[in-house]
């Protein structure tokens, strides 16, 4: 029984020339063939240190020394850990000593460094009703916006910037989860997101500086309190550990963390500025 | 109010949005040919064969339509976690697996659009095929063939669905700067950001490109109309 | 082309023929819900002559036709061709072929209706050259590349003819194929009938149009309310119908009917 692909010729021109077309398209957009296959490593890292501008800054630095390419995965710090615990990355590079400590306690990860830091600020609307501009003291800071039971957006994400928050309303004594859904509104977002919910309705907010310094939505916020040590934000890098998951890339995830803590990568770090000003302050033991 | 020049929308043209845009068609055109290869053929046998069971698949592949993006991101993202099932292909966070997941998410579109179309055109040409003694096989591939027209507006509407999703692409491909990242994660990020003319101008990209969609699927059904009248 | 082939086809079961009837109906009923359409029907056939099945509307000629052809069931009773009984799956008997009285075309051009039946050719052009000479043969060849969906009734239930005799069928059977035509295209399908009978196809057709029985059957086989009153020949059943219901038929068709057949 001959069989019926005649009529299928007869679909013709018009579908033949669709799937030309879809061919030469999807052609077109493929990825150049590598001519020699550049080693690449999976670094799972936080949307606030992405959106700060740091890696572009950063990674093709790297990649010109080791040639090595880097391909970062922005998400949450709790996301980015759990990537690593999965073995989805092969290096680990968050703010949060306290998950970071815990993370290698577990066994995920190994040869954990101390990379450097940024800070964070609160921002607010510029009338201030609750009077924080200039304190010193962010636990102070924090508690006067409870008392005056202003809106204040928060991550609620499990970001290392959350991390901090909740850690600070904690030493100012005040209960956040009573207050939720009425000054306190948790976004479940990034930074970016938060500081537009922010803006949208006028609250305060804490933000790392980085940013904030990117951030061109402003409306009527502006830095209300900064440069409490405690807002100093520590970030940490490491690898995860290739005892539990044996095709993580060990030597060139190893090289990553070596040339952040090298004096290039520290200048690097040192180097980069958003509109005129240092974001990150290299902190790598020497 | 969002702040953006025409300047720095046309800069943004630059650079960036070719390969965001590139890399959009290249995930969305072979998703979706992959969901044709699986759909088309599975909605048209479901269409034509009586197996026992065949209204709840029917009733299960017009369900999937509506399946959320995030959810199959999330499958998606859990079975190529090296952790996962499909671990060892190493797929996660590369365009590949942006692929798989937007296949997963096309192909009940597909298979639905096509089933309810060549259902109807069995409906008219079941006894014709039976009296030319076609095979299964030639019966499909017959009505495919007749249904082509429709067909095709349903293989263009899981492209249009595809290049608009952003859950599932987010969530395997992680929006990796020059490596994952499409129109949708882009615009995402950008906005987030608050930095908004390389969102607007994306924006601007998709939207022409899911009008061209559009016009596509009219000039399709014009052209079956004019033709054959219908 | 064709007319080598067809006789090889055809001689096959020449053989068989001398022992089975072409067709043999026994006890067929058809019972879909409490109606009865078919009741009892049993009809042998050796194919010799056209046989046209006529009666009033619902007399049950088209589902009596389609179980001919197998593509209907009955819930009671047998029913064989050249000796086989029906196909397995839900295929028509092979070596038949059925002209339904609005035939249903695909969306593409005449030529490419043809070219989806089966076994016409070995090679593309093979199958094209063959599915040309037939449209040449039912004269349509002028529109192999016009859209099947848009030529007039009559063009495409010449077009169906062309598609069912591209399959080399030993029993042809028509269904009204004329009832929606002008005369003449009714003509026109009529001597395309003639022909395939002449070229050794046995034909069974059902037919409102008394004119069109008296014009080509040679054997008439009355069906009133699923059962078959008369089957007589041809002149015999005008000149003369044994039955009252035959004759109350006859009486109602009166104004269409020829006072005396060719």
């Amino acid at each position: 029984m001959a069989s019926v692909f005649a009529p299928l010729k007869a679909v013709g021109a018009p579908l033949a020339a669709l799937a030309s077309a879809l061919a030469f398209i999807a052609a077109l957009a493929a990825p150049p063939p590598a001519a020699a296959q550049a080693t690449t490593i999976t670094v799972a890292s936080t949307t606030s240190t992405e959106q700060s501008g740091l890696f572009r800054q950063l990674l093709p630095a790297f990649e010109k020394d080791t040639g090595i390419q880097v391909k970062v995965v922005a998400v949450g710090t709790g996301q980015a850990l759990d990537i690593g615990r999965r073995g989805d990355a092969d290096v680990v590079f968050v703010h949060d000593p306290a998950a970071e400590e815990k993370f290698m306690a577990e066994g995920a990860g190994v040869d954990h460094k101390r990379v450097m830091y940024n800070d964070f600020v609160i921002v607010g609307p510029k009338s201030d009703p609750a009077k924080i501009r200039g304190d010193k003291s962010v636990i102070d800071a924090m508690r006067r916006i409870a008392e005056a039971k202003v809106p204040f957006a928060s991550r609620g994400d499990r970001s290392g910037t959350n991390a901090a928050e909740l850690r600070y309303w904690k030493d100012a004594g005040i209960d956040v989860s009573a207050a939720k859904g009425q000054w306190y509104k948790e976004t479940g977002s990034g930074m970016g997101p938060t500081l537009n919910t922010a803006a949208g309705m006028n609250a305060y907010s804490l933000t790392d500086r980085g940013t904030w310094l990117s951030f061109r939505n402003r409306g009527d916020l502006e830095i209300l309190v900064q440069g409490d040590e405690r807002l100093f934000n520590q970030y940490g890098v490491m690898l995860v550990n290739p005892a539990r998951h044996p095709q993580v890339k060990k030597e060139a995830g190893t090289k990553f963390i070596d040339w952040l803590v090298s004096d290039r990568g520290q200048q690097t770090i040192a180097d980069y500025k958003v509109n005129g000003e240092q974001l990150f302050f290299p902190n790598a033991k020497k | 109010m969002f702040d953006v020049s025409i300047e720095e929308l046309i800069r943004s043209f630059e650079g960036d949005v070719l390969a965001i845009v590139a890399l959009s068609l290249r995930v969305s055109l072979s998703a979706v040919a992959i969901a044709a290869v699986i759909g088309m053929p599975l909605g048209a046998f479901v269409a034509v064969v009586r197996f026992p069971g065949r209204s709840i698949a029917v009733t299960l592949l017009n369900a999937m339509m509506g399946l959320p993006a995030v959810l199959v991101g999330l499958v998606v993202y859990l079975s190529l976690s090296r952790s996962g099932p499909l671990g060892g292909f190493g797929l996660l966070f590369t365009p590949a697996a942006m692929i798989v997941a937007q296949a997963v998410l096309t192909t009940p579109l597909v298979a639905a659009l096509t089933r309810q179309t060549v259902e109807d055109a069995w409906r008219q040409h079941g006894e014709t095929l039976r009296s030319l003694r076609l095979p299964l096989a030639s019966r499909v591939r017959v009505l495919l063939w007749d249904c082509r027209f429709s067909v095709a507006a349903a293989f263009l509407a899981g492209l249009g669905r595809a290049m608009s999703e952003v859950g599932t692409v987010m969530i395997v491909g992680g929006n990796i700067d020059g490596f994952t990242r499409v129109m949708t994660t882009a615009i995402a990020l950008e906005t987030s950001k608050g930095d908004l003319p390389l969102a607007v101008a994306l924006g601007i990209v998709l939207m022409a490109l899911v009008l061209a969609l559009n016009a596509l699927v009219s000039t399709v059904r014009g052209v079956a109309m004019r033709r054959h009248g219908g | 082309m064709a007319a080598e082939v067809l006789d090889a086809r055809r001689a096959a079961p020449a053989a068989r023929a001398a022992l089975d009837p072409l067709l043999s109906l026994r006890g067929i009923v058809f019972r879909p819900a409490e109606r009865t359409i078919l009741d009892h029907v049993d009809f042998d056939w050796d194919g010799a002559g056209v046989c046209a099945l006529v009666g009033p509307n619902g007399a049950g000629k088209t589902v009596l036709l389609r179980t001919i052809h197998g593509l209907l069931a009955p819930h009671e009773g047998d029913v064989r061709f050249e000796g086989r009984s029906r196909p397995a799956g839900d295929l028509a008997f092979a070596g038949q072929a059925l002209v339904f009285q609005h035939s249903s075309m695909f969306r593409g051009s005449a030529l490419d209706n043809l070219l989806v039946v089966p076994g016409i050719g070995a090679s593309g052009r093979e199958r094209r050259e063959c599915a040309l000479a037939m449209l040449e043969r039912v004269g349509l060849r002028e529109l192999a590349q016009a859209p099947a969906l848009k030529l007039s009734g009559g063009e495409r239930q010449r077009l169906a003819i062309a598609r069912a005799w591209l399959m080399r069928p030993r029993l042809l059977l028509l269904d009204e194929p004329t009832a929606s035509l002008d005369p003449s295209a009714t003509e026109q399908v009529e001597e395309l009938i003639r022909e395939i009978h002449d070229d050794g196809c046995r034909v069974l057709l059902t037919s409102h149009n008394l004119g069109q029985v008296s014009r080509l059957a040679d054997e008439v086989v009355f069906l009133h309310r699923g059962r078959v009153l008369e089957r007589t020949p041809v002149s015999a059943f005008f000149a003369n119908p044994r039955t009252r219901e035959a004759r109350q038929f006859l009486q109602g068709a009166l104004p269409w009917h020829l006072s005396s057949p060719p």
